[in-house]
């Protein structure tokens, strides 16, 4: 917001509307002018899909929308639009996200440059419709590059950036963009959308890659023994690594062409912070209010959140923690029986470790199949972090009978 | 497969499938870039038996050539005369760089002149 004038902001915001995160982006899919949606609908993440079937009955953009049965077949479909050069999007959550699982890793080998939203959701048994991160976090293997938003115009302006990340030349990886199920995908912040012109010149069809065209034959999806998959996925080990450059270089123009601060981590009063809480997602709002109540105690509290996951900003979150002395790490997900269950803290606690940054990790879960979290339990454990210390690495917040034995 | 197309595969190729190219050479996704290049990687290396076509009992029926999976059966224009004095105009042989030994050919010859061998004897 502060390189832009008000003026020229005026000319790129066409309307500021109450969206929830699923309509932000499927507002965002309509406005790059996405060719091919294949989804299938999957609660929390179903009015993403109906509100594109919208656009796209109305004529408001010229794609294909192909109701598929099932969401293997929706990210089948995908890969193949996108190897024949289309723009392509889906959402799902949960289930249907474990139902893609081997097109996951088919969409990176294939290094098509597809791009989902994931309305994320707790993983069953027992059933449950409700948001956690249990889902998205079984994607970090994948090969996907993945976002984690905090807020509906963030999901709007990450699904732009997806674009641009997606197809670049030095990139050609999909891109997953995540937010919670219910507590961003079903609730409604004013969104800033952008005159059409301004996304479509941002993000411009990139096709210049190879894809499947009838008039000069390539073969995608062939075989390749022990003596070529090593090489080949090396391949996407490489972009990867090196996608997070593109991916700075990407966030800086989007920031300067819209005026927004995006960066790969967000900080909130690190500067001379000594107990701070990192985290991902909607709870961020909730997270500064219980730094806050903290900082009101004489509490030297601070936070960082993480936006990007894949690949893992360990430079940026490095330099943001390396005065902390306790890092309170929250996960709305889990690996059970994991050294450092939570699974974003294993990861704070790996790169903190090989930097020789001294700090003491706390694996925190918290929410899951979305159990509310208030800004006074982050405040809680930021108490008592400070006071006595907490003495076990990891803990989990607010299960009943939790420490009983 | 280009029909009625003659498919030219460059010198580099070649010499690139013999040695094994690295990460930066290869086609970005493991696409194959060049139709028709199976012609140039050599894939009956894991045979473990070869069929072996009795001339003098082939009567040239092409029953092999169609089952043939591969296709690794050639069909060569190549006169020859059996032990009896039948004459042909064409010869059938196995394309060792490509039959995987899968035996279909044996299986399917209607006068039994295909024999699998033991790969080593």
């Amino acid at each position: 917001m502060e390189q832009l004038a008000l003026r020229e902001r005026e000319s790129i915001v066409r309307a500021r509307l109450g969206l929830t995160s699923n309509h932000a982006a499927a507002y965002a899919a309509r406005d790059v002018d996405v060719d091919v949606i294949a989804a299938y609908p999957i609660t929390p993440q179903t009015p993403t899909v109906e509100k594109i079937a919208e656009f796209v009955a109305n004529g408001e953009i010229r794609a294909e929308y192909i109701p598929v049965e099932s969401e293997h077949s929706a990210m089948s479909a995908l890969i193949g639009a996108s190897a024949a050069g289309a723009r392509t999007f889906t959402a799902t959550s949960s289930q249907g996200l474990f139902y893609m699982y081997e097109l996951l890793y088919i969409a990176s080998g294939l290094r098509l440059p597809i791009v989902m939203a994931i309305a994320s959701r707790a993983a069953s048994a027992p059933i449950c419709i409700h948001g956690d991160y249990q889902d998205v976090m079984s994607m970090r293997d994948t090969g996907w590059i993945m976002i984690i938003a905090s807020s509906a115009q963030e999901v709007y302006d990450s699904v732009i950036m997806a674009y641009r990340i997606a197809e670049d030349q030095r990139v050609l990886l999909p891109v997953a963009v995540a937010f919670d199920g219910f507590l961003m995908s079903h609730t409604t912040e004013p969104v800033e959308l952008y005159h059409e012109e301004y996304v479509r010149k941002f993000t411009p069809k990139n096709l210049d890659r190879l894809i499947l065209d009838s008039s000069r034959p390539i073969t995608m999806g062939a075989m390749a023994v022990p003596d070529w998959y090593y090489e080949i996925k090396y391949q996407v080990i490489h972009a990867m690594n090196n996608s997070i450059e593109v991916i700075g270089d990407i966030h800086r123009e989007f920031n300067n062409s819209f005026g927004r601060s995006y960066g790969f981590v967000e900080s909130y009063m690190l500067e001379d912070a000594e107990e701070v809480v990192v985290t991902y997602g909607g709870i961020w709002g909730d997270v500064k209010r219980g730094v806050r109540m903290a900082r009101k105690d004489g509490i030297k509290a601070g936070a960082l959140r993480i936006r990007l996951l894949r690949p893992f900003p360990a430079r940026d979150i490095v330099m943001s923690l390396s005065n902390a002395k306790t890092v309170i790490v929250l996960d709305r997900a889990v690996s059970p029986g994991a050294t450092v269950d939570g699974p974003l803290a294993l990861e704070i606690a790996t790169a903190l470790k090989l930097e020789g940054i001294d700090a003491r990790v706390i694996s925190a879960i918290h929410g899951l199949g979305q159990r509310t979290v208030y800004a006074r339990d982050v405040y809680e454990v930021l108490k008592s972090s400070h006071h006595d210390g907490i003495q076990e690495s990891r803990v989990y917040l607010g299960v009943r009978e939790y420490g009983s034995g | 497969m280009t029909e009625g197309k003659e498919i030219t595969i460059s010198r580099g190729a070649i010499e690139s499938a013999v040695r094994l190219r690295g990460w930066r050479e290869l086609p970005i996704g493991g696409y194959i870039i060049e139709p028709g290049n199976s012609v140039i990687n050599k894939t009956g290396s894991w045979r473990s038996q070869r069929p072996v076509i009795n001339q003098d009992l082939c009567i040239r029926c092409r029953t092999c050539w169609v089952v043939c999976p591969e296709p690794a059966i050639l069909e060569l224009d190549k006169p020859y005369t059996t032990s009896g004095g039948v004459k042909y105009d064409i010869t059938y042989e196995v394309d060792y760089d490509h039959c995987k030994g899968c035996g279909v050919c044996a299986h399917e010859c209607p006068t039994n002149a295909i024999t699998m061998v033991r790969e080593g004897e």
